[in-house]
């Protein structure tokens, strides 16, 4: 096992209290295995991927634990987690294009990086990996000014995968990329895994159509808490959570035109992670609900590595 | 109704303004009533600035827009030109004035275009409005933009838009940033608004979001028309190399996607027929289809051919 | 959102402190010269007398009331930071939102007068205005303030609208059909409101100071009386050689009190305003 995490708990503190974006999430990520991480935006899907990295000053682990490759992380322990980041967990931010340092050049920025990590660059080894990516060894003696969106994305890529981390996290990396880029750098990340450079990856998007192309599994989370998790095909084809049900339906594909079938959206909003209610949070919009929604539904495997929290799926 | 006649937008760039950049050259299509064009292409094909300049956010550098056969940029009194072309924009969020509550944009459609109608009438009006793109009054009214979902706020704009019976409504990027289970809802409601009798221009990224909703299709490159025509023409028998390969690109939620094939198709511009090119550098491959030149050998090939007899 | 400022604001020492000191100086500026009947440069007592009951601050070499001075010149300062400050403000805000919401030659030509006027040497202007004008008054010395001090104002003023005349709103506003004067006062001026008051107090203070230092080195109103006159006829008259500390501690510690307590306000108030500044 890669990746286990029981329980996590993470909260944000506001002015007007704690929000509670990540509340009691238990999954595993296996070795190898690409794992699509959907939901809309306040899913707590972000957040996720930030915990596993770095809390920033208003993030506050509230409880739970992770463990990568047996080792348990210490979330709250900044100086502690520097062991893990890098060489064991690597975060591909949204906007890698801001991430470049805009007066150094690229050769320099990763060579003092890899250095403030105690490893010495491997010249060789660099320029290989951006010919892995499409890119030709002379970026980095370039500035990142000079680069394009795409380039520094890749960039970014090669950067944070270069001591082999066993876990890559790229978090909303195609969100603001052209189609044709998307499918580039998509196709890029799984050719990391299949090259075995990281082991094991989680893809966080909104976009279930781009994961269902690279993902092995796909877990979706709503409100804080997961809703399920399956293999990709399963996820997209027989969805058993209404959320997910209704979430694929309402996605329109290339062909499906509004005469021929009208899509419907699902009704109401997400509840509030100020004081959410007890029980199913989607029970409000949820045509399914219940009297035993009212209490919160286990995060139980209903089908050989198929998770649902649902009291209506079989 | 619309008509848009080889406009081509050129911005100055470089030091004192030397460099041309054309963001947009020579596109030409129409609006109908009724008709919902996707006007489709990447970052950096000019289908914004088609939209702005549309809206009169900025200036045509050539060619004409004409609405009802009237070039826009003669209509002196932009009020009577918004009356009846209004838009809605990608960032639903940085459409409000944050100082403000959010049904201030209402405030100021009254303020413009109904000084005299009494309060209760224009809340009633308001409210209708609002019911069309199915919000609750009371849920939205009064209420700050950060209190509302981008979902409310864009559907806000819509019915502002609706309250002043336009004919025409330039939709730009209006779901990219909403989530999945609110944006189909979005999409229906533009649709909603064509069975009204509306033409919509809906300018997108997202080729599956055009095909769901648009009559006609137009795609954008580099600021240019390649290919347009009924939607499902142009998706069903794309006969530009670009537009394959977009097809392509776009993720489908039940097909994974293949390794591109090497295409070896002739040039559907250079393939057809001399009198099929009935627009300046497009051909008509079939009714209402049209092509441009795939980048081949061909355009050389002719020059070569008219000199020769030159 | 508006409660929310006042909430701040009142929970702000720096703010409070301030603001209390200027009203104290205000109050004694405007009320102050009602206890007297005569001038401030009248001779009403007896030579370089010490504070006592009935001069508080003494009287100068030549027998007048010092207090009596220093109010009387509390409310010129006032009048020239209120009137230095608006005007500069004025103009600074008028060139910057123009530039910066037309944009193009408009804005050229807007940033080149502001280049101008931002590197002319003022004081050398000064003294040439005052070989021509041989009275000036304190109104004078408040226009000239006003007129040479607004370019840095002006500069970012124009930046912030600059970056917020792109945003959609302002598309929206002009979609509805709402003219560019009544777009730069309703959409984008509330969003930095803040800013234009900050802008403003800062005027303020630099305006006093200006005028200080002006009057200091002759060049202030020829009639009347300012706390930096005061300053002006003790260093003339010799007050720190002869030990009359009365003459020119009130006056400096005025000057000194009032702008310093205008920076305070101005940090606190940016505070206020600046929720990341906010301590929680």
């Amino acid at each position: 096992m890669a990746l286990n995490v029981t329980d996590l708990r993470v909260y944000y503190r506001t002015l007007r209290g704690e929000v509670k974006a990540l509340d009691g999430v238990t999954f595993s990520v296996a070795d190898g295995e690409i794992m699509g991480l959907a939901g809309e935006s306040g899913s707590g899907k972000s957040t996720l991927a930030k915990s596993l990295i770095r809390l920033d000053g208003r993030m506050r682990h509230v409880g739970g634990t992770v463990e990568l490759d047996g080792k348990t992380m210490p979330l709250s322990d900044d100086t502690g987690m520097d062991r893990f980041r890098f060489r064991e967990v690597s975060l591909i931010p949204q906007y890698s294009m801001s991430a470049l340092n805009p007066t150094r050049k690229i050769g320099k920025m990763v060579g003092e990086l890899l250095e403030s990590r105690g490893e010495r660059p491997e010249r060789a080894e660099l320029e290989r990996r951006l010919e892995l990516v499409g890119l030709s060894k002379d970026v980095l003696d370039r500035y990142p000014i000079e680069l394009s969106g795409g380039m520094k994305q890749r960039v970014v890529m090669v950067v944070s995968t270069l001591l082999n981390p066993s876990l890559l996290i790229a978090d909303e990396i195609t969100s603001a990329l052209d189609v044709s880029s998307q499918k580039a750098v998509a196709t890029t990340l799984l050719g990391f895994r299949d090259r075995g450079l990281v082991t094991s990856m989680m893809v966080v998007t909104h976009d279930i159509s781009l994961v269902y192309q690279i993902a092995d599994t796909i877990m979706v989370m709503y409100a804080g808490r997961l809703a399920e998790k399956a293999p990709a095909d399963v996820l997209v084809t027989a969805p058993r959570h209404p959320y997910t049900k209704q979430l694929i339906s309402a996605l329109p594909e290339v062909g499906v035109r509004y005469e021929d079938r009208r899509l419907t959206g699902i009704p109401g909003n997400p509840p509030s992670l100020l004081k959410p209610p007890g029980g199913c949070r989607f029970r409000d919009r949820c045509p399914l609900a219940f009297e035993q929604c009212a209490e919160q539904p286990p995060f139980a495997e209903v089908a050989p590595g198929h998770f649902v929290a649902c009291w209506k799926a079989e | 109704m619309l008509k848009l006649d080889s406009v081509s937008k050129v911005y100055r760039v470089g030091a004192f303004g030397g460099g041309e950049l054309r963001a947009v050259s020579d596109v030409s299509f129409e609006v109908g009533e009724g008709e919902v064009v996707s006007l489709i292409g990447e970052s950096g094909s000019g289908k914004s600035t088609l939209g702005r300049m549309i809206l009169r956010l900025a200036s045509v550098s050539s060619g004409t827009i004409t609405l009802d056969g009237r070039d826009i940029s003669s209509i002196r009194d932009r009020k009577e030109y918004y009356r009846q072309v209004q838009g809605v924009f990608q960032d639903p969020f940085s459409c409000y004035n944050p100082v403000f509550r959010a049904d201030r944009v209402f405030e100021m459609i009254k303020e413009q275009y109904f000084p005299r109608l009494g309060a209760a009438e224009w809340r009633t009006r308001v409210e209708t409005a609002l019911e069309s793109v199915r919000l609750d009054p009371g849920n939205v009214l009064g209420k700050y933009p950060h209190q509302l979902s981008g979902g409310q706020l864009q559907r806000m704009l819509i019915a502002r838009a609706v309250l002043l019976d336009i004919r025409l409504l330039v939709a730009d990027e209006i779901i990219s940033m909403l989530d999945a289970s609110t944006r189909i809802d979005v999409l229906n409601l533009l649709a909603d608004l064509r069975a009204r009798g509306l033409g919509i221009l809906f300018v997108t990224h997202d080729l599956s979001l055009g095909n769901y909703v648009s009559d006609r299709t137009v795609v954008l490159r580099n600021g240019k028309i390649v290919e347009m025509g009924r939607t499902d023409l142009v998706f069903g028998a794309p006969a530009h190399p670009y537009t394959r390969s977009l097809l392509a690109s776009v993720p489908r939620l039940h097909a994974k996607w293949t390794d591109e094939v090497v295409e070896d198709v002739p040039c559907a511009y250079h393939e057809a027929q001399e009198e099929s090119r009935t627009r300046p550098g497009l051909a008509e491959v079939e009714d209402g289809h049209f092509v441009a030149c795939s980048g081949c050998a061909g355009a050389a090939a002719e020059e070569k051919k008219i000199k020769e007899k030159a | 959102m508006r409660n929310e400022a006042l909430h701040f604001a009142l929970r702000n020492r720096k703010l409070v402190v301030g603001t209390v000191v200027i009203a104290v100086f205000l109050v004694a500026g405007l009320a102050g010269p009602l206890m007297f009947d005569h001038g401030p440069n009248d001779y009403v007592g007896p030579a370089m007398a010490p504070p006592s009951g009935e001069f508080w601050f003494g009287t100068t070499t030549f027998g007048q009331d010092v207090f009596a001075q220093f109010v009387y010149g509390l409310r010129a300062t006032f009048l020239v930071g209120v009137l230095g400050g608006v005007l500069a403000a004025a103009v600074g805000m008028v060139v910057g939102f123009v530039a910066g919401y037309r944009g193009g030659w408009v804005d050229e030509l807007l940033n080149m007068l502001t280049n101008i006027v931002l590197v002319l040497p003022a004081l050398v202007v000064l003294l040439i205005i005052n070989a021509y004008l041989g009275v000036r008054s304190i109104g004078v010395q408040a226009l000239f303030i006003g007129l040479t001090s607004w370019p840095w104002a002006a500069r970012a003023i124009r930046a912030q609208t600059f970056s917020l005349r792109s945003r959609d709103f302002v598309d929206l506003a002009r979609l509805s059909g709402v003219r560019t004067p009544k777009i730069i006062l309703r959409e984008i001026a509330p969003n930095m409101s803040s800013y234009l008051f900050l802008t403003f107090i800062l005027l303020f203070g630099s305006a006093i100071l200006v005028a200080a230092s002006l009057d200091f080195i002759g060049l202030g109103p020829t009639q009347g009386v300012s706390l930096g006159l005061m300053l002006n006829n003790a260093a003339r008259w010799s007050a720190l050689q002869l030990g009359l500390w009365w003459w020119f501690i009130p006056p400096g510690a005025g000057i000194t009190a009032i702008v310093g307590a205008l920076y305070v306000m101005n940090v606190g108030l940016d505070e206020v305003f600046n929720p990341k500044l906010r301590e929680m």
